[in-house]
């Protein structure tokens, strides 16, 4: 039986048992005098019979999911015959993939050798006692847990908590898999970068001046041998996230003391929301609004002037990041400076301060803990931004700190490095990983700074 | 009482006859009794009505508020006393659906006539909030505020000599001199309030208005500033809500009660505690309600 159908009969048993708990407590209930005679109401006694049911089988499934595989694998191996047997662990995936393609009929099986053959339908044969034992298992299991969670109900027993427990586990469980997730990346991109700065040296790459990450894949090959310095990168998509921050920043702080302090609540409730919107444009659309619409504007404008403006130019994808980021802060800055206490706005109009006064030397710095925190995720964000810059800042990557010139970032050259067939043992694909990992350390780094700041200025007018 | 202000003995309007106890109903057209109106009045209101969208919350009150006299407001919760305080200094110009009726003078002139800065009259009419305030800044800044913005120190010595005078009047002085660049925010809740009278006086206001300033404190911290409620009214003409009697029976020269929107009674605070003139006034303090 197929894995979904196996749970979804669980499930199905789950609710079967959920009715039965809740129906025999309702039964125990009524010869007594009504359900407030029971513990707890009839749903927990009902959710009790129902976890008993369905948890147990849900974990070992998910387990067997797990494991069955690796396991399968290693028995076809080992009695697999031995002028086939793997040497060494390529030998022995590229194997193992011929076997399975063969058992699952993916691969033709005429011309094999026999004792190829031999060993894929013995695969076959323990993937069917494998699925057959699961089933049989879980079911058992299932019904099990469906009796036993039935006959502790008692009018004594004490439903609630047990499931109130569980279901804080569960949450529990929830939280772990967001945090073993993150581990998860981390680990991979970690591992991989590892095996980058074996063949680049990790001073190389973080000091190094020069990013140019073509090299020849034959030996043969006319080709540079591939430089990897990823300062450039850097101070292009800090370059980018200075000229975005430098158009949100104000702006979006702006706006959210317009609309915290001085718009009335009908103007507040509608530009709000129509504020907002900009954060649900996609970003590949402004990509192509900062391509097609700003980047010409901005070198017709620049040419007027004599400048001499690139058509993919850092102020162009910078400016519409800037942008795209505004509600971001607007945002955060405008649930701040609304939650600072009435009281504050009172004491300082009380004492002959104009609005602007008020909003300047006492609202600003009373928020500014709330307003710096915005700002630092709106970074990381910028920081993060791919489409736009991909699509509006170029792919040369110059040492410059002219945003009038085109430069390329850190995600852009992740983009370009693992798009299209790629080796994945040459630095030159490794090197993409290399970067997300100094990425992901920037941004955890700011985040953190983040957090660190809002917490500890938290609270400081009450 | 040290120094009982000046009133005279006009009367309003029309005083009504005394209705029996039992009968606490107050009609439309009540009229104040008791002593509503000074000679030397620094702030004269005039059939000064208060409105709340279509709510009102103020209705018809006239009375005079005497060059420095404390005069307390007392009656209880909703009765309007805080609202009247507000309209004092034009404070519910920051609520949008309140609207003001009636004349508010302050020597001689209309604080609600378009010609008027409501600035400049803030800082001339200052104010003392029921929760102490503090801003989130130095001690010596919050003192340094009101100055600041209205230019009323040139050098920093001028401005130093202003929040130690300030202090002093406000006798934190002592306890704060040697922390003055630390939070105010750190100080204890009596503190933070003698801070934001501190504050209050640092521009030099000529009125003083003080919304149920010891709501929020213990009965030492009350104490203290019950005193300096007594120092200041050397210096500055102070109104004063409260729901303690006894407080405003300590510190006041004039007590005002107000009920469910409307002034009831004005008089010298011994008289309005000893034997009041109506029975609503005397309802109240007597604990009949409130």
């Amino acid at each position: 039986m197929q894995a979904t159908n196996i749970l979804i009969l669980i499930l199905g048993l789950g609710a079967f048992a959920f009715f039965l708990g809740r129906g025999r407590s309702l039964a125990l209930a009524k010869p007594l005098g009504g359900i407030r005679k029971l513990h707890s109401l009839p749903s927990y006694y009902g959710l009790h019979a129902a976890l008993w049911c369905a948890l147990p089988s849900l974990v070992l499934l998910f387990l067997w999911i797990m494991f069955d595989d690796p396991l399968i694998n290693s028995i076809v191996i080992e009695s697999v015959a031995a002028d086939i047997a793997p040497t060494d662990t390529a030998s022995y995936n590229l194997l193992i993939n011929k076997i399975a393609n063969l058992a699952d009929g993916i691969l033709p099986r005429k011309g094999e050798s026999a004792a190829l053959i031999a060993a894929a339908d013995h695969m076959s044969s323990l993937r069917v006692i494998s699925r057959w034992a699961l089933t049989a298992l879980l079911l058992t299991i299932s019904l099990l847990g469906l009796l036993w969670g039935w006959s502790r109900i008692s009018a004594s027993f004490r439903a609630r908590p047990v499931v109130e427990k569980v279901m804080q586990n569960i949450l529990l469980a929830c939280a772990c898999l967001a945090i073993f997730t993150t581990l998860g990346i981390v680990l991979s991109v970690m591992f991989e970068s590892i095996q980058f700065f074996r063949s680049v040296p990790i001073f190389d790459f973080v000091f190094g001046l020069e990013w140019s990450p073509q090299t020849a894949i034959r030996e043969d090959q006319v080709g540079s041998s591939g430089s990897f310095g990823a300062v450039p990168l850097f101070v292009g998509t800090l370059l980018v996230s200075a000229v975005a921050m430098f158009v949100a920043v104000p702006v979006g702080l702006m706006s959210a003391i317009y609309l915290a302090e001085y718009a009335s609540k009908s103007v507040r409730t509608y530009a709000k929301p129509a504020l907002e919107i900009l954060a649900g444009i996609p970003t590949v659309v402004y990509g192509f609004f900062a391509a097609l619409t700003v980047a010409p504007f901005l070198r017709d404008l620049g040419a007027s002037f004599g400048l001499s403006v690139s058509s993919e130019s850092a102020l162009a994808a910078g400016g519409v990041m800037g942008v795209m980021i505004i509600p971001f802060i607007s945002s955060l800055a405008d649930d701040v400076i609304t939650a600072v206490p009435q009281s504050m706005r009172d004491g300082s109009l009380a004492m002959g301060a104009t609005q602007s006064e008020t909003v300047r030397r006492v609202i600003i710095p009373a928020a500014l803990p709330g307003i710096v925190g915005g700002v630092m995720l709106a970074i990381s964000r910028a920081i993060g931004e791919t489409m736009i810059v991909v699509m509006a800042a170029g792919m040369a990557a110059k040492l410059t700190a002219n945003p009038l010139e085109s430069v390329t970032t850190v995600t852009v050259q992740i983009v370009t490095l693992l798009t299209g067939d790629q080796e994945f043992d040459s630095p030159k694909t490794l090197a993409a990983f290399a970067l997300g990992l100094m990425l992901f350390t920037v941004t955890l780094l700011l985040n953190i700074f983040a957090l660190h700041i809002v917490k500890k200025y938290r609270e400081q007018y009450d | 009482m040290t120094q009982a202000a000046p009133v005279t003995k006009k009367k309003p309007v029309s005083k009504t006859t005394p209705k029996p106890m039992q009968n606490l109903e107050i009609t439309d057209h009540q009229a104040t009794v008791g002593k509503c109106f000074a000679d030397n009045a620094k702030m004269t209101m005039r059939n000064v009505n208060v409105f709340y969208d279509d709510k009102q919350a103020i209705h018809d009150v006239s009375i005079d508020i005497a060059k420095n006299e404390v005069i307390a407001m007392i009656g209880p919760s909703g009765c309007g006393k805080s609202t009247f305080l507000r309209s004092l200094n034009r404070m519910n110009d920051t609520v949008d659906i309140c609207r003001v009726e009636g004349q508010i003078c302050m020597d001689g002139e209309d604080l609600y006539s378009p010609k008027l800065d409501v600035v400049e009259l803030r800082a001339r009419v200052g104010m003392v909030f029921q929760k102490p305030n503090p801003f989130p800044k130095s001690i010596y800044e919050n003192v340094a505020y009101g100055p600041k913005i209205h230019g009323l120190a040139d050098t920093r010595v001028d401005l130093d000599e202003i929040v130690e005078n300030s202090l002093r009047k406000a006798s934190l002085w002592e306890e704060v001199k040697e922390r003055l660049h630390q939070a105010g925010t750190g100080l204890s809740g009596g503190q933070q309030q003698r801070l934001c009278i501190a504050r209050a006086i640092a521009v030099s206001p000529e009125v003083i208005l003080m919304d149920e300033p010891c709501s929020a404190l213990d009965p030492i911290a009350t104490a203290r500033i019950e005193e300096l409620i007594e120092e200041l009214s050397q210096n500055f003409t102070i109104a004063i809500v409260t729901h303690s009697m006894q407080q405003a029976a300590r510190v006041s020269h004039r007590t005002a009660y107000f009920h469910l929107g409307r002034l009831i009674e004005v008089n010298p605070t011994e008289q309005v505690f000893t034997m009041p003139e109506h029975q609503l006034t005397e309802a109240y303090i007597t604990g009949r309600f409130g």
